[in-house]
């Protein structure tokens, strides 16, 4: 290599890195999306309209939170939304009458996420596959507790998510608590720099004497209790159960978090980011009601709205290339 | 050969005996060195000679099968690993980097030294990074809070070496170089060999990789030779010249000559290709019909690379440094990657080139590709029970006959080949060099890269490459190993 090809790059403080844009274009994205509801619907900008239009986040924050914990790996979760279901009926039909079974049951199924990391590092698996292999695992499970939806949800529960919280309703409290503490568990602490390095260059971190079966143990765990949260939160609200709840979730909560910010690859994630990718795929549905278009449509405009984000992307990225 | 400690005071390090075995090769056997305080110490070696073995070594990322690892008296091969190798102050700087692209420079620092945290972990990081960087590499003003991945080469290596020397929790013992001068500016490379006596100030000894010849003999206080998995020679710098540090990689071993004589060179230039060249070296590799044309030198210096930009220009692209003369097919040695369909049969890889020539009303001929395959499975003596068999279940050497079978099977009259005997046993490459030597005969040429030298010895004439320039050009009479070596580390004769 020529020796002048190599002078080193100078720094520039004041420029945002394209990276740290991401969450803030997807949450003017946000802003916008909501001030067309309130433009359309003024009432929804009250404490009782937000209550009633951000509702079913919290289960797909939970859910997408449970995603990115895999993709900071590098890896891909498919059996996430099966996953859901099964702590969704686990929970409904047992945690009122025999809380200590469900809790049983639930930490259980929390450990074999954790195991199925470890046996993906320790064999060096393809996630898809053996994830997709036990969300068969997971939906047969849900099957097998409940055949057919029903059960109930423990009152505590059920008032837990009705909670009347000051200000602002529950779930932008709980976005804001989640923002934070992703912030803090994946991208300023000292640890969150060891996770997001293994989505990176794994070998770099193994060479530095790490250990890829207890990150992909950590993680994967971290994946399922953020599925159990989800899965409590569909019983909460819905007071009740079916395995099949949960099945959306899966491609879902990995869109909200590729609308945030976050990439397939290399360990690139943010966790505001994805709590407002989730809040952006969920409202896409309520957006269309009130601009009159069919609810029909709401899977090919959160379809549309993840090939736009990757299209700009692309489109960034190139020009970066050219920049440089 | 027992390394002795130099300087009188006692090694930081003693190897002893280390072996270390791949499946059947052995990488490293029985090597015993040790290690002073506070200088730097060269290690030569060719491609293969066992050094980067040596050095996941002792930075504790492989650990050895026998032999020991001494400081200050205690043995420690039987629980060697990274993490302790790192607690005892052993740092390596690896030759692919081992940064994390989207991650920072600081976050990066932090992988590699667990003791940082707390609050502000960050602020006292970058602080220490930049003096640390400010002292190696001077006044160069890198972006510490940058994903490393949008960064330059130069300023990758930089981090890396600056994050080996950072003084967490104390100046290291040992930093490992592995070649940090090639990806470095020549700037950058001056300053890292000016600040190593600073180093040694601190009491860090330097292990030094590097196959730019001057750098070792003006920076280095002894110079290590490896060959085969062993060292070979070790030695004070001050009573070497250039010349000594050639004989120390390799034993000046006579070229193995082949008595049998070779049908004449024809004058038809079929490939030319303009390349830079060293002083002294050729400036365009010139192939002529029936002939075998060897690239030498180190690996990655640039062989590769001319093989590609002559295969692009065969598929049209503009080269206005390439001239051809005729149809050109290319083989890898890299069977997974880029050359086997493994689901398919012997038969159907063999004439998956040929599609084209084998119809019949739009519809493939199934027996015109039986005869063909059949065909050049005998001219091969590929070892497979039939064409029918699938490829996986032949050997590699078998895989590699049947890749080159394909490429023969095209008629081209220049034939590239990346590397093609890699992983194929001595028997099947004698026979492979022999087909390659009767289609020679037959008017083609064949272009052949490889780092393994008696594999040369086949070639009419062999291009030593350095860092994408032509190094040397040695005709076949006058091909020995030693020449070869002098100009692979840009010393021309």
């Amino acid at each position: 290599m020529p020796p002048d090809a190599s002078r080193p790059r100078l720094s520039a403080p004041f420029r945002l890195s394209p990276l740290a844009a991401r969450p803030l274009l997807a949450a003017l994205a946000l802003l916008l999306m909501f001030a067309v509801i309130v433009w359309r619907e003024p009432r929804a900008a009250s404490y009782l309209g937000l209550r009633l239009l951000l509702n079913f986040s919290i289960p797909l924050m939970f859910a997408a939170f449970a995603a990115m914990a895999v993709i900071v790996l590098g890896d891909i979760d498919l059996g996430l939304g099966p996953f859901i279901g099964l702590a969704n009926v686990i929970s409904a039909r047992w945690l009122a009458g025999n809380p200590s079974l469900a809790a049983l049951l639930l930490v259980l199924s929390l450990l074999a996420y954790a195991a199925m990391g470890a046996l993906i590092a320790a064999r060096r698996l393809p996630s898809i596959v053996i994830t997709l292999g036990a969300s068969f695992i997971w939906l047969g499970a849900g099957l097998l507790i409940l055949p057919t939806p029903g059960g109930a949800a423990p009152d505590w529960l059920a008032a837990l998510l009705r909670l009347h919280t000051p200000f602002v309703p529950l779930p932008l409290w709980l976005a804001v608590a989640l923002a934070l503490a992703g912030q803090i568990l994946f991208i300023t602490s000292p640890a969150g720099v060891v996770l997001r390095g293994f989505g990176g260059a794994p070998e770099a971190l193994i060479r530095a004497g790490w250990s890829l079966i207890a990150a992909k143990s950590f993680l994967y765990g971290l994946a399922g209790a953020f599925g159990i949260l989800a899965g409590l939160a569909l019983t909460g609200i819905n007071t009740t159960g079916d395995a099949n709840f949960g099945t959306p979730y899966t491609l879902l909560a990995i869109a909200a978090v590729i609308v945030g910010g976050g990439e397939f690859a290399g360990g690139i994630v943010s966790p505001p980011g994805t709590v407002i990718g989730a809040l952006i795929l969920l409202l896409s549905g309520a957006l269309l009601s009130f601009l009159d278009v069919s609810t029909d449509w709401q899977l090919s405009v959160q379809g549309g709205i993840l090939i736009l984000v990757l299209a700009l992307r692309a489109l960034l990225r190139k020009r970066d290339a050219h920049a440089a | 050969m027992t390394g002795d400690p130099g300087g009188g005071s006692a090694p930081f390090i003693r190897l002893e005996g280390i072996v270390k075995r791949f499946g059947a090769i052995e990488a490293l056997r029985g090597v015993s060195l040790a290690i002073p305080p506070a200088t730097t110490l060269a290690l030569l070696g060719h491609n293969g000679a066992g050094k980067s073995t040596l050095m996941n070594i002792l930075a504790g990322t492989l650990r050895p099968d026998r032999g020991a690892i001494l400081i200050a008296g205690e043995d420690h091969a039987a629980h060697w690993q990274a993490r302790r190798a790192y607690g005892l102050g052993i740092r390596c700087v690896f030759q692919e980097l081992s940064l994390c692209p989207n991650l920072d420079a600081v976050e990066n620092t932090r992988i590699l030294h667990r003791e940082i945290s707390g609050r502000g972990w960050r602020r006292r990081t970058e602080a220490l990074l930049e003096e640390t960087l400010g002292r190696i590499f001077g006044g160069a003003k890198l972006d510490l809070r940058h994903p490393v991945g949008g960064l330059s080469l130069a300023a990758r290596q930089m981090i890396e070496i600056a994050r080996a020397f950072l003084p967490i929790p104390a100046p290291p013992r040992l930093v490992i170089l592995d070649e940090p001068t090639s990806s470095l500016g020549a700037q950058a490379a001056e300053a890292l060999l000016r600040f190593l006596p600073e180093a040694h100030r601190d009491g860090t000894a330097v292990i030094f990789i590097s196959h730019r010849l001057r750098e070792v003999l003006t920076h280095c206080r002894r110079v290590v030779g490896m060959r085969d998995g062993e060292i070979t020679a070790e030695r004070d710098a001050a009573e070497l010249t250039p010349e000594g540090l050639v004989e120390l990689m390799g034993s000046a071993r006579a070229a193995a000559t082949s008595d049998e004589a070779r049908a004449k060179e024809r004058d038809r230039v079929r490939v030319s290709l303009r390349l830079p060249s060293l002083p002294g070296g050729p400036s365009a590799l010139i192939a002529r019909e029936a002939e075998i044309v060897g690239l030498a030198g180190l690996d990655g210096h640039g062989q590769r690379a001319s093989l590609l930009r002559l295969f692009a220009a065969a598929q049209g692209a503009r080269m206005p440094d390439v001239r051809l003369d005729g149809r050109v097919a290319y083989v890898s040695g890299d069977r997974p990657r880029e050359g086997v369909f493994p689901l398919w049969t012997v038969g159907h890889n063999l004439t998956v080139g040929l599609i084209r020539r084998i119809q019949r009303w739009g519809w493939l001929s199934a027996a015109q590709e039986r005869e063909i395959a059949e065909d050049w499975r005998g001219r091969l003596q590929v070892r497979a029970p039939s064409i029918a068999t699938p490829i996986l279940a032949l050997s590699g050497g078998n895989q590699q006959k049947v890749l080159i079978a394909r490429a023969l099977a095209a008629e081209p009259d220049i034939l590239l080949l990346d590397d093609p005997m890699r992983g194929v046993d001595i028997g099947t490459k004698r026979e492979l060099f022999a087909v390659l030597r009767d289609e020679a005969a037959r008017g083609r040429t064949i272009l052949l890269y490889t780092t393994e030298t008696e594999e040369l010895v086949h070639c009419d004439r062999t291009y030593v490459f350095f860092e994408g320039r032509l190094a040397d050009e040695i005709p076949r009479a006058a091909f020995n190993e030693e020449r070869l070596l002098r100009a692979s580390f840009a010393h021309a004769a």
